[in-house]
């Protein structure tokens, strides 16, 4: 019995981390506790944000083949599609940084290169962050004659 | 020599959360690279229209359709599966059925990807005049 036991640590390695229903196990607390309900969180709302925008975008009616800039400017003319595009832009880059965090936790173990790694990821999604939102909230397709 | 065998399966032939935690976090990392590349190239709108058409013409290559293709199924998994994920973490009942799930997850993924792929590959061949 007891080796079986051993037997099954050496196998489970990552086993504090990943459980063994392919998810995280959920942390004791602090930082990593809001992180890992922030992920959950995000993930019901993006469930539609996303899905939706994906299919909106790529399959529905003529898919990518209609969207150019008139398209944009057509949508963006409506305050729901620009909060949708808002509330997507945040919520996917806090959702997707905090995951590639949450990756380069298990793969880059030197504290340096994970720090620099870290700060790369932040800094990127800091500016884009600032730039989407900018291009969001300050669009306007009458600068441009002949747009919708 | 005899396979070792624990509860839980083998660690690379193990149980199905193994391969779908594998799967999960490879949809999402292609999914935020591409978000990277996505804010900056919808981020040209903001100056007008012939900047941006011409961003949105690297669409009109069949290559890019079968990326176009695999990000609308990285998305539609990495959303089912995280479902699947947050049944078994708020509800750990459900990890009962952590086998059937799973290929519930799955099918429903590959059921809606016929549809999508159809509509993706059709919309391919009609650009490089095939169909």
């Amino acid at each position: 019995m007891a080796t079986h036991t051993d037997e099954r640590m050496e196998v489970q390695a990552p086993r504090g981390l990943l459980g063994t229903r392919g998810t995280r196990e959920r942390p004791a607390g602090g930082f990593e506790l809001w992180a890992w309900l922030f992920m959950r969180i995000s993930g019901v709302v993006l469930l539609f944000l996303a899905v939706g925008h994906v299919l909106i975008m790529h399959v529905f009616e003529e898919g990518i083949d209609r969207v150019d800039f008139d398209f944009v400017a057509g949508r963006w003319d409506d305050p729901l599609w620009l909060t949708w595009d808002w509330a997507m832009l945040s919520l996917a880059l806090v959702h997707g940084i905090n995951g590639l965090r949450v990756v380069v936790q298990d793969y880059v173990r030197p504290p340096g290169a994970r720090f620099a790694v870290n700060m790369i990821f932040y800094t990127l999604g800091f500016i884009l962050f600032v730039l989407g939102t900018v291009v969001v909230f300050t669009f306007d397709a009458s600068r441009w004659s002949g747009a919708v | 020599m005899a396979k070792r065998k624990s509860d839980v399966g083998t660690l690379y032939k193990g149980s199905p959360g193994q391969w779908s935690w594998i799967a999960h976090r490879i949809t999402g990392v292609a999914i935020v690279l591409f978000l990277f590349v996505h804010i900056v190239d919808t981020a040209i709108v903001g100056w007008g229209p012939e900047a941006y058409d011409r961003v949105e013409s690297v669409y009109q290559n069949w290559f890019v359709r079968l990326l176009e293709l695999g990000l609308v199924a990285a998305v539609l998994y990495h959303a089912l599966n995280g479902v699947k994920i947050m049944l078994f973490d708020f509800w750990p009942k459900t990890t009962r059925y952590m086998k059937p799930l799973s290929l519930a997850s799955t099918g429903i993924f590959v059921l809606a990807m016929i549809p999508i792929a159809w509509i993706i590959i059709k919309g391919t061949l009609e650009l490089v005049g095939w169909l």
